[in-house]
Formats: C-alpha cells, sequence, structure tokens
C-alpha cells in the first residue's frame, strides 16, 4: 500500500517512475512530484506506470490536474507503459481522449 | 425477504490510509467467492471509491469518525454496504430503505466525488444510495460461476 517514485532527469525532459497503488493515500505524494514539474515552460514530463498495480479516481484527478497546470504553463506531459487494467480506467471516464497515453502493456483495445 | 447467507463487517477510521486495508479485505472475500481476476479489481476499485467519499466528504477535518462496512455473500453475487457513520447497521432495515441513484440529496452530497461514483457505477451491476442519516453507498456485483472467463489480458497484464 505504497508508492515509490523515481525521477529522473535529462535537460528539459523528466521521467518519473512510479511503483505501487495509486490511491487516496498516495495520491498527494504523486501530485507533489508532478506538479513542479509540469509547472515549467518548455519541459516534458514522462510518467511511466507499468509498475502501477492499483489506481483510481483519486490517481485519475491527479493526473487531470497535472494536464491542466502543463497546458497553463505551456509545458507537455506523457503517461506511458501503463498496464491495461489502470488504461481501462482513463477509456472508461473518457480521459484517454485528453491525456497523451502510450504503450499500454497487456493487450491493445 | 431477503436471504444472507453470510455477512462481514468491518469498521476504519475514516482516513485515507486504511482504505487499502478494505481493498486486502474484500480482494479475500471475492477471490473466495469465485470471481475472475478482472472483476476482482473492478471490486476493489468500487469499494476504494465509496470509502474514499466518505474518508473526503463524511466528517469535518478535525472531527475523528469512522466508517463501515459490510459485505453480503450471497450464493450468486456480492452486496458491498459503506456508511459514513460509524455505528453498526441493521442490515435488512437499510437495504429496505436504499433507492436508486438519482435520489436528489445524496447525488448532491456526493457530487464532488464525481468521478469516484461515475466509476462505481460503470464497474458495479448495481449501485444505490440512501442519505437519511449519513450516506449508504450499497453496490452489487454479480457472480457469474458458469463458465470460465475468458480473457488474454488477465496473464499478461500485471506482474503482482
Amino acid at each position: 500500500m505504497n508508492l515509490q517514485i523515481k525521477q529522473e532527469d535529462h535537460e528539459n525532459t523528466h521521467h518519473l517512475h512510479i511503483a505501487g497503488e495509486i490511491d487516496a493515500y498516495t495520491a498527494p505524494q504523486l501530485r507533489e512530484a508532478l506538479l513542479p514539474l509540469t509547472g515549467k515552460e518548455g519541459h516534458e514530463t514522462l510518467v511511466h506506470l507499468g509498475d502501477v498495480n492499483y489506481m483510481d479516481s483519486t490517481g485519475l484527478g491527479v493526473f487531470v490536474g497535472a494536464l491542466k497546470s502543463s497546458k497553463e504553463h505551456g509545458s507537455s506531459i506523457k503517461l506511458t507503459g501503463m498496464t491495461s487494467r489502470v488504461q481501462r480506467l482513463f477509456e472508461i471516464t473518457g480521459l484517454d481522449e485528453v491525456i497523451d497515453i502510450e504503450d499500454v502493456k497487456g493487450g491493445s483495445k | 425477504m431477503i436471504n444472507i447467507s453470510d455477512f462481514v463487517e468491518m469498521k476504519i477510521p475514516a482516513q485515507a490510509e486504511f482504505v487499502g486495508v478494505t481493498r486486502l479485505t474484500v480482494s479475500g472475500i471475492a477471490n473466495r467467492m469465485g470471481y475472475s481476476y478482472d472483476e476482482i479489481e473492478d471490486i476493489k476499485i468500487a469499494l476504494s471509491e465509496a470509502c474514499t467519499n466518505a474518508v473526503n466528504h463524511a466528517y469535518k477535518e478535525d472531527e475523528k469518525g469512522q466508517i463501515t462496512i459490510g459485505f453480503g455473500i450471497y450464493e450468486d453475487r456480492l452486496e458491498m454496504m459503506v456508511l459514513d457513520r460509524g455505528q453498526s447497521f441493521d442490515y435488512t432495515k437499510v437495504s429496505e430503505k436504499l433507492g436508486p441513484v438519482d435520489s436528489d440529496k445524496s447525488v448532491e452530497q456526493l457530487s464532488e466525488g464525481g468521478l469516484g461514483l461515475f466509476l462505481i457505477e460503470s464497474l458495479m451491476d448495481k449501485v444505490e444510495i440512501s442519505g437519511e442519516d449519513g450516506v449508504v453507498v450499497m453496490m452489487t456485483k454479480f457472480l457469474h460461476r458458469d463458465g470460465v472467463e475468458v480473457d488474454a489480458d488477465t496473464i499478461s497484464s500485471s506482474p503482482q
């Protein structure tokens, strides 16, 4: 029931490797890691979600917030490598239409 | 009228860090009942959403509250009730009082957790909310025992 976040920076590109569970308890931690990055103009943030084994609407909320922040500050955010389970939540809620998602693991739909 | 085969009740402090505990519990119950991997994941999300709503909206910041969760285990379904006031509930009585989701007051109360409620409705077969004495969310997931679920994603999707 924990969340691990590892950050790698290559000039204006930031990689966040997320592992564990994103829920109401851990979401603030993710938000704190994400928002400073999306707040930098011209920077790109890639969020690697392959090791996220649980996520619910609080996680969706964080990514919606990050997307808003990136639009506001002229940065970009992309979610990559999520499992089809996690991707399904974006699909059900229609958020896959507004958020940049690539490389879904475990079969395409 | 209502025939319960088994009933499990748990109380948690109304704090976000305990929502994960309810997931572990329901995962055990649903697994025991024979739900598929994907169904168990759906059930875990729905229960977490309901508990998270209760944590966020039921109590004021300085108020120490409790959430009561009841699992009705039937031959053909799992019923989960989330009650945002700490008292035990009379399962039969509460079931009778529940109305459909669109009862005005309770939806308004839960509207801030709109995405969560939307997910609950998408993932569960039946959702009822009653707002008379605290908010009660009741969610039902039916169990289809006939045949093995064929889902290619199940094996490869998650490495847990």
